[in-house]
């Protein structure tokens, strides 16, 4: 499939109860790159293998969550086109201007039918991921600093509204259903997984009557022997962990879920398969859905529904 | 803005390795001196005993005792929701969604942002909510 139109997660904007003690966290525990801090005194931050200035941005507030998801679009034109789009659906937008966020040009933001901030760009400038990119190395020392992901990856967002929230992000983004959890009537949609791309998902959603909110986060791994290593860098560093190492049924990735200071959860997770857009959407039933969150345990824990920020 | 430098990473300082024995050695010595107080869940009747440097959801987790609901742990999700009905304690900044600054006023506090300064008896008031849409 070519990556055209949406190609994917870009940036998130989180909030944090206590900003020293996050860009701590986020540095050298989580081992992200910190790339730069504006006016308003947000940090910035990028996995050491994204070539684009920036994909985590902290923001001290009085309270946790997500303040918005950006995704990369192909080019400018693709991004006033996604506007006309959105606008023709009936999606209200803005425009937030370039540079609002450092190194990111102009951004079309909407909000999404569970409540979520979400922003379209086309431009962010390309810092490399340390290497030249004429006869690179495989990796570089911060690739081993802190847990040290590849890529802020995906999201999974809790909200009402996702059969409409569906709608919006296959009919008019062009994502298409790779998975999704079946309510006890069997109609009815739980949790859909959608991608943009190859990956298994490029977000997540799961029913929730509170709209808006941040289920976790997700970075990259390169091997189960780094998520391995990733937990053994929580327990050194007492992080809060929530579940894992273990393997998700949905997806098939292998996992581990924690939270940060503030308590908004991430994961740090390797693998999974690789879609396409003619692939027949996966199914999971109610009463299996322990099993396809957690594939080992068999059932969810009370806070995979429960704790949200 | 420039490419990054190849090297991003700090390179450990010499003598590392001796500087964390001594940290260790330290942290220990911390630990034998620290003071504990007792806490109850006025819900259960149920009591632990909680360290002056651990917060009471740390402390009750730790002795693997239950009563006050679990969750991120950071004071960002609400449901370690308490409220302390007598002692004193020290809090750091939690999430204003789950506790208003009247609230607080009040001795209503997130378990997991709050260290004991004395004896504490609470009562739990946090639901762990396992919503899904009706
Ligand atoms: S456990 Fe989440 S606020 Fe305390
Ligand atoms: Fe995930």
């Amino acid at each position: 499939m070519a990556t055209t139109g949406v190609m994917r997660p870009g940036h998130i904007q989180l909030r944090v109860l206590d900003i020293d003690e996050s860009v701590e966290f986020y540095k050298n525990m989580l081992g992200l790159v910190e790339t730069g801090r504006d006016a308003q005194g947000r940090v910035y931050f990028k996995a050491w293998d994204e070539r684009d200035h920036n994909s985590v941005i902290l923001r001290q507030a009085d309270r946790a969550g997500m303040d918005l998801m950006g995704f990369k679009v192909k080019d400018r034109a693709t991004l006033e086109q996604f506007d006309k789009d959105l606008q023709a659906y009936g999606v209200a937008t803005e425009r937030i201007p370039a540079g609002e966020l450092l190194e990111t040009g102009e951004r079309v933001r909407f909000t999404t039918p569970t409540g979520h901030v979400m922003e379209l760009y086309a431009d962010k400038t390309d810092v490399g991921n340390g290497q030249p990119y004429t006869n690179p190395d495989p990796w570089i020392p911060a690739a081993e600093h802190g847990i040290a992901p590849h890529r802020f990856d995906h999201c999974l967002l809790y909200g009402p509204n996702i059969e409409e929230n569906l709608k919006l992000f296959t009919e008019v983004l062009g994502f298409h259903l790779v998975e999704r959890i079946l309510m006890e009537d069997g109609e009815a949609l739980l949790a859909t997984f959608i991608s943009c791309s190859h990956k298994a998902h490029d977000l997540a959603f799961v029913c929730h009557p509170e709209p808006g909110r941040l289920h976790h986060l997700s970075f990259l791994l390169g091997s189960w022997e780094q998520v391995l290593r990733a937990a053994d860098i929580m327990s050194m560093n007492k992080v809060s962990i929530d579940i894992g190492p273990t393997r998700h049924g949905v997806t098939r990735g292998t996992t581990i879920y924690a939270f940060d200071p503030s308590g908004n959860r991430f994961e740090t997770f390797c693998g999974g398969y690789e879609t396409y857009p003619d692939h027949q959407p996966l199914t999971w039933t109610f009463d299996e859905v322990g099993t396809g969150i957690f594939y080992h345990d068999r059932k969810l824990n009370d806070r995979f529904l429960g704790v949200v920020t | 803005m420039e490419r990054l430098p190849r090297s991003i990473a700090a390179t450990p300082a010499e003598g590392e390795q001796a500087a964390l024995g001594a940290a260790r050695r330290e942290a220990e010595a911390t630990a034998a001196a620290r003071t504990y107080f007792a806490v109850t869940v006025a819900d259960t009747g149920e009591a632990f005993r909680c360290g002056e440097h651990e917060t009471l959801l740390a402390g009750m987790e730790r002795l693997g005792k239950c009563g006050i609901p679990v969750g991120c742990r950071g004071g960002g999700c609400g449901v370690c929701k308490v409220r302390i009905e007598s002692g004193a304690f020290c809090a750091r900044a939690m999430s204003r969604e789950h506790v208003s600054a009247e609230e607080e006023g009040a001795g209503i506090v997130l378990a997991c942002r709050v260290k004991p300064l004395s004896d504490i008896r609470l009562a739990v008031l946090g639901k762990m909510k396992k919503k899904v849409c009706a």
